[in-house]
């Protein structure tokens, strides 16, 4: 990933909290994700294709996804509710991307997985942009895993030749 | 006394998002004392069941869902009924999609993450314009 592309989330993070709370989050300096865990107790996992393959996830302890449902207006801060929101959160973020990377950024419908996660639920073939977001006392995190798909290119390349 | 319970019309809205907080969350800043029914759905199947059975008078209509998705809920729903307003609400952030949706017949565009004033708004120009 460029610096211009892991800037699009990492600006795509501070306009969801800034937008939905009213107070600004902050964001640490990124990184490559090497062996350690950052799962935390939900995280929300939306799938890239078209020009690029790989996925979004956005993961978040209960505490700040309460403070955020208390944003919405939710009485009802229960499992299901922060499961809701976690997905929402991924799947806002993915889907605001596509104003830079354009409508063939193809995202999924939200997954949402549980508890401290195995590594098997990234992608081990890619490299993954960890960016750490700091929002009032709580550290979430958004995780990047993206690569152009070179498949598609070609396709598009032979076609415009053609 | 105005008595703005029996001067409403009795207009009614469907939300369709698969995110039940983000559904209770348009209901809840709706401020629209003229919408007397709110209905909401999950996916676009859902969506296209509950229009069938309701025939709501305006849709706010969210894109990526499992089973059906909101743009061609949009078109399946202007084939039923074309005087419906949709107002779709989405995070898909590019101006393709936005123009795919109105060329769809939605007359309406909120980027999310919106604002109540934002919704309040765009919600009122469904209501208010002419048909």
């Amino acid at each position: 990933m460029t610096d211009e592309e892991i800037k699009v989330f990492i600006e795509g993070a501070l306009h969801y909290f800034e937008r939905v709370t009213g107070s600004a989050a902050a964001v640490d300096a990124p990184y490559l994700k090497g062996d350690e865990s950052v799962a935390l107790e939900y995280t929300g996992v939306i799938g890239i294709s078209g020009r690029h393959r790989g996925a979004v996830y956005f993961t978040s302890a209960s505490e700040p996804l309460v403070g955020l449902l208390q944003s919405f207006g939710e009485t009802d801060h229960g499992t299901p509710n922060q499961a809701d929101l976690v997905g929402e959160i991924a799947n806002t973020i993915a889907g605001n991307a596509r104003k830079f990377f354009g409508s063939e950024f193809l995202i999924s419908v939200p997954i949402v997985l549980r508890g401290q996660l195995d590594e098997i639920t990234l992608p081990r073939h890619m490299k993954t942009v960890v960016i750490p977001i700091q929002w009032r006392s709580w550290r979430c995190y958004l995780l990047v895993s993206l690569h152009k798909n070179p498949g598609l290119l070609d396709e598009v390349l032979h076609r415009r030749r053609g | 006394m105005n008595d703005v319970a029996t001067e409403a019309l009795p207009l009614k809205l469907l939300i369709v998002d698969d995110s039940s907080v983000v559904r209770r969350s348009i209901e809840r800043q709706l401020k629209m004392p003229k919408i007397s029914t709110i209905l909401q759905a999950a996916n676009g199947r859902e969506a296209i069941e509950m229009f069938l059975e309701h025939r709501p008078d305006f849709v706010t209509m969210d894109i990526t869902m499992p089973e059906m998705d909101g743009l061609t809920c949009v078109s399946k729903i202007m084939a039923i009924q074309p005087e419906t307003r949709i107002m779709v609400i989405s995070a898909l952030g590019d101006a393709e999609t936005a123009i795919e949706a109105v060329e769809r017949g939605a007359n309406e565009y909120v980027f999310k993450p919106f604002s109540e004033s934002e919704l309040n708004q765009a919600l009122r120009n469904l209501i208010e314009a002419p048909q």
